[in-house]
């Protein structure tokens, strides 16, 4: 939000530059590993699995960054939790053949508890968020691995799996070699871009606010339009949507409503950018903080759900680590270990340039341990070059 | 012949847009006790840093000769390693250390080895602190000693750096006044074995008990050196030397329409410490402002004004809040900014930067945050709507920016202040209290905001404004109350005051 409204500046080629950084990069990231992959990096199967397997990312990235800009808190517990509902999810629909959908349900308010639990200490109490997410951290891994009895535990339930993790089948469309309906939902989400761009500029010119320049705003509209077709005739030549990249987005398109437009949203920066003004200006900070984790506790419930999906078993060590991939994602995309600034946009940026490397390096058959090496040394990089710029900048 | 020690010519400093020192000149000779006084602000502490080399040679023009030689400090160590010494009003000691490890802070003892020789450490730290009549263990962690012991620390670690000149800063204002008389005492003490002090403090019975010379500064020149037992040396000679600066006719006039309708009225409000909770910030203040009418409150740092401002403005500072509230004639209880906020209260911080804005923030993000529900609908906000309603407050304030876009932080500091002011104008209230509103920016934007504050009451509503500058207070108030380490003292009409009256009620009413 802050970086949106920045733009509306006047705009010269550095200015450019500083604020694309990340999507430059991640351009070339690509660019690079379609040649090191010669070229397989594009295909179908790929383009697709890039947002499957990311999937838990994005949706922890969102949740990670409303923590993140609360002061650059994060939420070391975010892997546990998911083992934790994962668990509960597994055994509850596998073990006990509970009804998925109301199985879906309970885990949901189970991880919604969870944060609100580290919620209350951290908003309420003040326990550092560190403390209270480690502690957290450990007693979440823990009552996973009661539930989960230490053992593997599948779950093959169609009704639960088709709707985390499936492609989606419009008789008629989707039956021939190549699917039509990623085709048309690109088409009209584009149509959608573009028209929407043009009715806000309309507004903005009716009632004599100010304008951005046209090619700033146009531009923009009409990169990420191909972008959505590119990648849409992509998905259409490999079974079509999947229901997975469905929730992808609407999270992450709900997330970035809340934080750009919404004045909860607006909370979350004043209290990163300076606690003691924000609260007094009227607003009650500690319910910021509160929110904040225990809406990661309800989106790492989410990704508990997905996880099983896409994996179809949990054990004891689902999860490990996975929040440090959340975190990364937010701070390659530009949020401020401070707190106060950074966007979903950034952090989505963020986690497609992991995921971008993670797939690149393993079509090329590089093994995990020099993943690890580059994804560390890419995280350290971007916020090195972050902290540089801004320094110039004088702030 | 007189025995000079320390020498400062011709000193001057200047910060961005602000001339903190003009000119200044100060002699000291060996084995006095020389005060420093002047108003806040006046550039006491900005001198003494320039000697500490807290600023360093280079960022200031002036020569300081010390021991006869000419001095050129680059950092705080380099005047320590001569013998000067300053302890700072905030005492710099870590609480959770014992006394020993904060006193050789930076300069431990350290055996052949490398390691600190701890046995050492403690007992040249006990020897010390006998110096200063101190008997406590040096294992005694600093916590867990009073204020008044911590300050002998603070003089007993100067004396572990061997000090020849010693420094202090408002040694006495966390002090009560039997721990105060000690440690005057023991500086005059001090200086019968040919120790050289110079002490800042505001209060002039301590400058007229121990000081030998009194070097008066003002608007950071130097106004006159008077000197005990040559010059006349008492209170209200001292008091002319510090506010002898005419008022000019730099207020905008206003017709004096005060309605007799109360719009605001605090009874017997007593606020304590947020750390400390035994001691009482403001004590039993009763005060009231009507409808159209500039409220003043005068006092010095740590007479309780901010503490009273914040604490009635829903609580944001102290804890065992006690007393009422009246706003309209009703009575009502403020527990949070908002429900101040909703009540038409508004309160413009003295420390703009901590308190008041998001500087990394933009204009617009920072004029609406106060008043988020007038820009939005449902939780969402209007971003259009708001890009509108900041413009139209920096318009209406005068900010200087090309855009309501532009970063706050990048402003300066008078238009960061119009873009505050902007902020709280924008909830619309009733009731404004500013704090110190035109601390540190510069004369134009001053008189902006003295109309500002002219408008308001114009339409009625009421401002309470807190300032330590006295000119401005009686520039722009209809009533002044003056506040004295803790307590209301007094109350005067502005046509009838004085500057050196108000000093004088606020000497006075010190003990």
């Amino acid at each position: 939000m802050a970086n949106e409204t920045k733009a509306k500046s006047q705009m010269n080629v550095v200015d450019f530059f500083s604020k694309y950084t990340m999507i430059i990069a991640l351009v070339v990231v690509f660019i690079l590993f379609y040649f090191l992959t010669g070229g397989r990096l594009l295909l179908a199967q790929n383009m697709s699995n890039l947002l499957i397997q990311n999937g838990y990312v994005f949706v922890m990235a969102c949740g990670m960054l409303l923590c993140i800009l609360t002061g650059g808190n994060i939420d070391l517990s975010v892997g546990s939790v998911i083992c934790m509902i994962g668990g509960v999810g597994a055994v509850l629909i596998n073990n006990k053949g509970w009804n998925p959908i109301l199985s879906i349900v309970i885990c949901l308010l189970l991880g919604l508890a969870a944060g609100v639990w580290q919620g209350f200490w951290i908003g309420y109490v003040r326990i550092p968020p560190f403390i209270t997410t480690l502690g957290g951290m450990f007693i979440f891994r823990g009552i996973g691995r009661l539930i989960l009895d230490s053992k593997t535990v599948p779950v093959q339930n169609e009704t639960f799996i088709n709707i985390f993790n499936s492609y989606i089948k419009v008789p008629g469309l989707d039956d021939g070699e190549i699917a039509l309906s990623p085709i048309i939902v690109g088409v009209l989400a584009a149509a959608f871009i573009i028209i929407s761009t043009i009715t806000s500029r309309a507004k903005k010119a009716k009632k004599g606010y100010r304008q951005n320049s046209i090619f700033v705003d146009y531009g923009k509209a009409v990169v990420i339009a191909a972008v959505l077709i590119f990648y849409c005739i992509k998905l259409s030549q490999y079974k079509g949507i999947s229901v997975m990249i469905l929730w992808v987005a609407a999270i992450c398109l709900i997330y970035n409503f809340i934080t750009s437009k919404t004045v909860i949203g607006r909370y979350f920066y004043a209290v990163g950018g300076n606690e003691k003004a924000t609260k007094l200006s009227g607003i009650n900070t500690n319910k910021v903080y509160f929110l904040a984790y225990a809406n990661m506790g309800l989106l790492a419930g989410l990704c508990g759900l997905l996880c099983l999906a896409r994996v179809g078993s949990v054990n004891g060590s689902t999860g490990t680590s996975f929040e440090m991939d959340a975190i990364g994602s937010c701070f390659i995309g530009g949020a401020s270990a401070y707190g106060g600034s950074g966007s979903i946009p950034g952090a989505i940026i963020g986690a497609l340039l992991l995921g971008t490397i993670n797939m690149g390096m393993s079509i090329m058959g590089i093994g995990d341990s020099w993943q690890y090496v580059v994804k560390g040394a890419v995280l350290l990089v971007a916020v090195i070059f972050d902290v540089i710029s801004s320094r110039k900048k004088g702030r | 012949m007189a025995d000079t020690i320390l020498k400062m010519k011709s000193i001057t400093k200047e910060f961005p847009g602000v001339k903190a020192l003009d000119n200044v000149n100060l002699e000291v000779e060996r084995g006095e006790i020389h005060a420093l006084i002047g108003e806040n602000g006046a550039g006491k502490s900005t001198l003494m840093n320039v000697l500490s080399g807290t600023y360093p040679v280079g960022s200031y023009t002036g020569e300081i000769y010390y021991e006869g030689e000419l001095c050129q400090f680059k950092t705080l160590r380099d005047s320590e390693e001569k013998g000067i010494v300053i302890i700072h009003q905030e005492l710099a000691l870590i609480p959770l250390l014992t006394i020993g490890e904060n006193m050789f802070l930076g300069n431990e003892i350290r055996k052949k080895s490398g390691s600190i020789d701890w046995d050492r450490t403690f007992n040249e730290a006990e020897k010390h602190m006998k110096q200063v009549g101190l008997s406590e263990s040096a294992q005694t962690l600093i916590k867990d000693i009073g204020t008044g012991k911590q300050q002998l620390v603070e003089i007993a670690k100067a004396f572990a750096k061997n000090v020849k000149l010693l420094i202090l800063d408002e040694p006495t204002s966390s002090l009560n006044d039997e721990d105060a008389k000690m440690l005057l005492d023991l500086l005059i003490s001090f200086k019968e074995e040919g120790l050289t002090s110079i002490i800042i403090t505001h209060k002039l019975n301590e400058i007229i008990y121990c000081a030998d010379k009194a070097t008066i500064i003002r608007d950071g020149s130097t106004i006159e050196t008077l000197v005990k037992g040559v010059d006349e040396f008492n209170e209200d000679r001292i008091i002319k030397g510090m506010v002898g600066r005419e008022i000019e006719d730099r207020y905008p006039t206003r017709e004096h329409k005060v309605s007799s309708e109360v719009s605001i009225e605090v009874k017997d409000w007593t606020v304590h410490h947020p750390l400390y909770p035994e001691k009482i910030v403001d004590n039993h203040v009763s005060f009231k402002a009507y409808k159209g009418e500039v409220v003043g409150f005068s006092g010095l740092q740590g007479a309780g004004r901010t503490e009273l401002a914040m604490s009635i403005f829903g609580k944001s500072y102290g804890t065992d809040i006690s007393g009422s509230i009246y706003i309209n004639g009703s009575q009502v209880k403020l527990n949070s900014p908002k429900e101040a906020i909703e009540k038409g209260l508004a309160y413009v911080t003295e420390d703009r930067k901590t308190n008041g804005l998001i500087l990394g923030e933009s204009i617009c993000f920072n004029t609406s945050l106060a008043a988020l529900n007038k820009i939005s609908k449902n939780g969402v906000i209007d971003r259009n709507l708001e890009q509108k309603a900041a413009e139209d407050m920096t318009n209406e304030m005068g900010t200087k920016t090309p855009s309501v876009n532009q970063v706050i932080g990048n402003l300066s500091g008078g238009n960061q202040q119009k873009a505050l002011l902007g902020k709280w104008m924008f909830t619309e209230p009733d009731i404004l209290i500013l704090d110190e509103p035109t601390r540190g920016i510069d004369v134009g934007a001053k008189y902006d905001i003295y109309c500002l504050i002219n408008d308001m009451v114009a339409k009625g509503k009421t401002v309470i404004m807190i300032s330590s500058e006295m000119p401005e207070l009686l520039g722009m108030c209809d009533r002044i109350y003056i506040m004295n380490e803790g307590n209301l003292v007094a109350e005067v009409a502005a046509a009838e005051a004085t500057q050196e009256g108000i000093m004088a009620e606020i000497i006075h009413s010190s003990k």
